[in-house]
């Protein structure tokens, strides 16, 4: 068997996959909380608790209704996305004209309901979503074996962060959105309703979380906590990144989730806090973040 | 943060009034013990010490931690470590306890300054997770099952805590000494200047004064103060566990002083109380706690933002 730095290359290449796979979510996740923080100026901390909701609703789909994988990747983000628009309207909106932090409280609390429901109902251990029949198996490549499934998650998650990069930087809506960044006020003088514009921003942004969760659930247990210690990981990427550009976004998440699987093989006592570390040395060189300028 | 104010304390006679809230609230803790269970009493005092040190923060110079269970748990871990393995004093070991998060704040404040308000707060979080992460591997925490039977000792080598009137009257002054301390650094010159930075930071900046660095020092007394009340509660329960370090005791303190009232003096200890009781209460219940607690967070941003003790400043039209 060939060895890269002592380390089996199946290893070594397995955890770069998975390094990858996690990497997305990381991504798709960053982006949500990136996008809903430039027009609401709000920090989602409900993101992990819908990022569950999104396996936990393809679940359901399929276990209570039949309805299978490519149904529940298209139904799941607008069910989900669609509590979302309420959450907004109901309590968010309420809240614009106060401190950003009375936000980053709300929606905490809202995570702490959502996950206490859910495990109420479902239980702390994890429940398994069986895989599309057309995803599963997967590629030889000599060096190291190539799932489907996986291959399939790094692609979609990459086109759906580079369509959302294109619609917010090169179409007219996004232009509106980018605009209404900057001044609200001013847009909403040009006659663009910028409070619709708002809701419907949240909902993408929820419904990305959904989405990630979707493509999570046959990877991952769909268990209620799957989204309370994502999230946090998920911060540090956005500390890390910045949160002023969208391609910022998405470049740390992969190359964050890269770092994280290469630290399981060299050194794996600090898997779990590498992502942290470098937080902690990214705030002390540059502390705006990668991507990002201090305002 | 704008929203959140405490009237100016102006003249001496003005703060006459806390005086007597002050000595009320001593009164009732000290007699506590006759009505309820002395144990839940002094965990109440423990957490509402906690809260006191994490209001510092949030209440006086508008910093939102989201971390601060990383100095509770820390603190009750080497506490908890020097009383059993070092076989040190209660007074040295709290001391020690107090000491780490003292240092620990110094080097968690110095790196989440540089950040400014929802950054802040994401920093820290992301900062306490991975001392929880620490905490989970390191050897002599004990990993999942924690620091248990952890041996109260003799105060100065003298009163044998284990007597729970003992332990109670060291609980209570510990307490109360953090919280006059905590009042103190509040209504000092140093406390205005904290108040400064919180109304207008860049006003304060053209003034002259050095912001970071008041900023690091009050970081560094709430995570020493927070650590204070961690270090007590080890030696309390005779117990540090991971319960004490994870996220969620983060969002439990918050919650606390929220509920309570933002930058009020008596609110953290009254939300400390409140919470406290009704984990109590409702133990049987399970997971509902964790949505109880959550519906309480949304009812207090949405309608209730000052807090038990500032809807009852306002109606008394006093500062408290």
């Amino acid at each position: 068997m060939s060895e890269i730095f002592g380390i089996p290359s199946q290893a070594l290449f397995g955890q770069l996959l998975i390094g990858l796979i996690n990497g997305s979510f990381y991504a798709l996740l960053s982006l949500g909380l990136a996008v809903i923080f430039g027009l609401l100026n709000i920090i989602n901390f409900t993101h992990g608790a819908q990022y569950m909701m999104g396996a936990f609703v393809a679940y359901l789909l399929l276990n209570k209704l039949g309805l299978g994988y490519w149904v529940a990747l298209a139904v799941v983000p607008l069910v989900v996305g669609a509590t979302g628009v309420v959450i907004e309207r109901l309590m968010l909106s309420r809240l614009y004209k106060l401190d950003h932090l009375y936000g980053l409280l709300l929606t905490f609390g809202l995570a702490l309901i959502i996950q206490g429901l859910f495990r109420n109902e479902y239980g702390s251990s994890g429940l398994p979503y069986t895989m599309p029949e057309l995803l599963r198996g997967g590629q030889k490549l000599g060096f190291m074996f190539l799932p489907n499934y996986r291959v399939w998650v790094i692609v979609a998650s990459l086109t759906v962060c580079l369509a959302t990069w294109f619609v917010i930087e090169r179409t007219k809506l996004g232009s509106y959105l980018r605009a209404a960044t900057e001044n609200p006020a001013l847009v909403q003088a040009f006659g663009i309703n910028v409070p619709r514009m708002i809701t419907l921003t949240y909902g993408f942004g929820v419904g990305l979380a959904a989405l990630a969760g979707v493509m999570a659930a046959p990877i991952y247990q769909v268990s209620p906590q799957m989204g309370g210690d994502l999230i946090i990981v998920v911060f540090a990427v956005v500390v890390i990144g910045g949160m002023g550009s969208i391609m910022g976004s998405i470049v740390t998440g992969f190359g964050l989730g890269l770092i994280e699987g290469l630290t399981k093989v060299f050194y794996p006592e600090a898997s779990n806090t590498v992502i942290f570390i470098i937080m902690a040395i990214v705030l002390l060189i540059r502390p705006a973040g990668l991507f990002g300028t201090q305002k | 943060m704008a929203a959140i104010r405490t009237p100016v304390p102006g003249i001496r006679n003005e703060l006459r009034h806390q005086r007597v809230a002050f000595v009320l609230m001593a009164v009732i803790l000290a007699g506590a013990p006759l009505v309820v269970y002395p144990l839940f009493m002094m965990k109440v005092m423990c957490f509402a010490l906690f809260a006191c040190a994490f209001n510092l923060l949030i209440g006086y110079v508008g910093l939102l931690s989201f971390g601060h269970a990383m100095f509770f748990g820390m603190a009750s871990y080497v506490a908890a470590h020097a009383a059993k393995v070092w076989g040190l004093t209660p007074e040295l070991a709290i001391l020690c306890g107090t000491a780490c998060s003292a240092l620990l704040g110094f080097v968690a404040g110095s790196l989440a300054i540089r950040r400014q308000g929802i950054y802040f707060a994401m920093i820290t979080l992301a900062l306490a997770q991975m001392v929880f992460f620490f905490c989970l591997q390191v050897p002599f925490t004990g990993g999942e099952d924690g620091i248990q039977a952890v041996p109260r000792g003799r105060l100065f080598g003298l009163i044998d805590l284990t007597q729970v009137g003992a332990m109670y009257a060291l609980v209570l002054a510990i307490f109360l000494g953090g919280f006059l301390l905590i009042y103190r650094i509040v209504h000092s010159p140093f406390g205005q200047i904290l108040k400064a930075i919180r109304e207008n930071e860049s006003r304060a900046i053209s003034l002259g004064y050095d912001v970071d660095r008041y900023k690091l020092l009050a970081f560094v007394l709430s995570a020493a103060l927070a650590g204070l009340a961690g270090a007590t509660k080890a030696l309390v329960f005779q117990l540090a566990s991971l319960t004490d370090v994870h996220w969620s005791m983060s969002g439990e303190v918050v919650l606390m002083t929220l509920l309570g009232g933002l930058g009020t003096v008596f609110g953290p200890v009254v939300g400390a109380a409140i919470i406290i009781s009704m984990e109590n209460y409702l133990a049987q219940l399970g997971a509902w706690v964790t949505v109880v607690q959550g519906t309480i967070f949304v009812i207090c941003v949405l309608a209730f933002r000052r807090g038990v003790i500032g809807e009852v400043a306002q109606w008394l039209k006093k500062p408290l």
